[in-house]
């Protein structure tokens, strides 16, 4: 592998951890970054890699979305669930964030209650398919993070979700 | 001929029986009608005072305007302007212009020093109401004195306490509305004197002022998850309430005497409300259901506590002891009740309704009856009482990609719809009680 390439491999991980990592934990990433051994082995390697974040992220899929005021999985969801929780079998050192959302019909602190319904039942769905209780943590954004912005059916129903937010780390 | 004289005679009697009756303007759905008064500017009493007197007199109008409650009589009209504070009032002069309360004001400055003194007249009984009163403090307090001389002519003229000199705790909006940034802010009630008590680095959400206004409750991201903290408003400094982890905290709000919090905790999905009392720092449970009970809010007494709740399939208000156990349902219209605020005076709950794809603003009386919705837009949300129980504050966000938040406050009639002016976009406004 180039220098030139390990180089756009590493940026490409940087704005890839950026996006995906929502500053939440101190980038664990980040820190691997600056060892060359390191990027050899956890690099992104390419997007058919199916050990790779962006994998997750892009081909299984990283969220589910679910219907008004609701916090069922439906069937589709459900295979999207089935398949991270094979990555994170196969990907014993990543941890998942679970972000509840809400759309912005309704108060905020049922949002918020809502939020974190929704975030739990992805929880218990990768618990059930058999990774580990904690490799999961679920936090509720409720309706102040919504991904798409107007204010009709078109955008409420990209930000009716749970997003799985991978990184490496230690288990708590 | 005889028409004229009756319709004289009439005058004459409504005249007389006016003037026998002590000016009082009642509160009630009747008034319409807003009250005329006269406000001489207040006479600048030392070198250099002019200008904090027609400040002061500004602001006095500003306050008693802004109930929707008092007409201000232009200067222009006036037939007599006393050439000072003790002058006899020309009580004729007032009636003849139809002024039912006459507010006469001075204000002396000594160094860092202001004074600012005033009485009000009964204009048709020609007496005054009350004595006449003095407030003393330091120049940059102004807009303060001015407030509590609105609040003692609102208070004499409507028998009710005043609100304006009180201040609102909120959160301040910038940003587009997927990346908003957020940060707590506190103002006077007119949104005035803005400060800013975080900074915009995490998520804040709706701060809650304790009864004395020393401290604010709020939920904050700090920890990467929502939990609750408590602010001292004069030092700023912060404490988070304990929590476990897993836990998320939220929708906190203090009780009447400042010690204890309730508040929402989901757990594995399921939200309940709890109670922590911040001197032994013991948690209690108070709901265990597997539905979402949040936003709680004590009775004035602090014998009752009134949230709400999905348990029947929607969101609805129900009441409980404040000691958790069997809660009663009030509310049974149409749609959606959340955020229910127990008001001050105890007689009633605010509330955010959402029904047919409309948000309100509305009251009821605690035992769920007569529901009154006193606004509705694509969003209100979140209201808060004034310390009189007489006007509410809320945040309204418009519609679509470029929606914004603002505040809002409106009578408990449903009359007076006003935007109360802020620095940029604002929301979950908390209002904090009348200063000492």
């Amino acid at each position: 592998m180039t220098h030139a390439l390990k180089a756009a491999l590493l940026i490409g991980a940087l704005a890839l951890s950026a996006c995906t990592n929502a500053d939440r934990f101190d980038n664990p990433d980040a820190v691997n970054l600056n060892d060359q051994a390191g990027i050899g082995q956890t690099g992104l390697g390419a997007a058919g890699n199916p050990d790779s974040p962006e994998y997750f992220n892009q081909t299984i899929g990283d969220r589910v979305l679910f219907a008004v005021d609701q916090s069922t999985l439906s069937p589709q969801a459900q295979s999207v669930l089935a398949g991270q929780a094979q990555w994170l079998m196969t990907n014993s050192d990543y941890l998942a964030v679970i972000e509840g959302h809400a759309d912005e019909q309704g108060t905020r602190e049922y949002n918020l209650a809502l939020g974190a319904r929704r975030a739990n039942a992805v929880r218990d769905y990768l618990v059930s398919q058999g990774v580990a209780a904690n490799r999961i943590r679920t936090v509720s954004y409720g309706k102040e993070r919504p991904l798409a912005v107007c204010s009709d059916e078109s955008c409420y129903s990209q930000n009716r979700r749970a997003v799985t937010v991978i990184s490496i780390g230690v288990t708590s | 001929m005889i028409r004229f004289l009756t319709f004289l005679l009439a005058v004459l009697f409504a005249t007389v029986a006016h003037a026998q009756d002590p000016l009082r303007l009642e509160l009630t759905d009747g008034v319409i009608e807003p009250l005329p008064f006269a406000l001489p500017g207040f006479h600048a009493e030392t070198a250099g005072s002019e200008q904090v007197a027609g400040s002061i007199t500004q602001v006095v109008a500003q306050d008693l305007m802004g109930t929707g409650l008092f007409r201000q009589i232009p200067r222009s009209a006036f037939i007599s302007t006393p050439a000072s504070f003790s002058d006899p009032v020309a009580f004729a002069d007032w009636r003849a212009i139809n002024a039912q309360a006459l507010i006469r004001g001075a204000v002396a400055v000594t160094g860092s020093q202001v004074s600012v003194k005033f009485r009000v007249y009964d204009v048709f009984s020609g007496s005054e109401m009350g004595e006449g009163l003095q407030f003393t403090g330091t120049t940059d307090g102004w807009r303060r004195m001015a407030h509590k001389v609105a609040d003692a002519v609102y208070s004499r003229i409507t028998g009710e306490a005043g609100y304006f000199d009180s201040r609102v705790v909120f959160v301040a909006e910038t940003g587009p509305k997927d990346n908003r940034a957020k940060r707590l802010a506190v103002m006077d009630y007119d949104g005035a004197n803005v400060q800013y008590l975080t900074d915009s680095s995490t998520i804040v959400l709706a701060p809650r002022f304790s009864p004395n206004g020393d401290r604010v409750l709020y939920t904050s991201y700090e920890s990467g998850f929502p939990r609750i903290n408590v602010l001292d408003v004069s030092t700023v400094g912060r404490q988070q309430l304990t929590t476990q982890q897993g836990e998320m905290a939220f929708s906190p709000r203090f009780s009447r005497d400042g010690q204890q919090v309730i508040y929402s905790l989901a757990n594995g999905g399921n939200t309940d409300i709890w109670r922590t009392d911040l001197r032994s720092g013991q948690h209690t449970r108070l709901t265990s259901a597997p539905s979402i009970e949040t936003a709680p809010s004590f009775s004035p007494d602090g014998s009752q506590i009134v949230f709400e709740s999905d348990r029947s399939g929607t969101q609805q208000l129900y009441i409980m002891s404040a000691n958790g156990g069997e809660a009663r349902r009030i509310s049974f219209g149409e749609g959606r009740y959340g955020t229910p605020v127990w008001s001050p005076r105890g007689d009633l709950i605010a509330f955010t309704k959402q029904n047919a794809g409309r948000f309100h603003i509305g009251v009821m009386r605690t035992d769920g009856s007569q529901e009154r919705l006193l606004t509705a837009s694509f969003l209100d949300e979140g209201p808060t009482w004034a310390p009189n129980g007489r006007v509410i504050m809320f945040s309204r966000e418009t519609q679509g990609a470029g929606g914004t938040s603002s505040l809002f406050s409106v009578d408990i009639t449903g009359r007076n719809l006003q935007r109360v002016s802020t620095p940029a976009g604002a929301s979950d406004p908390s209002w904090g009680p009348l200063q000492r």
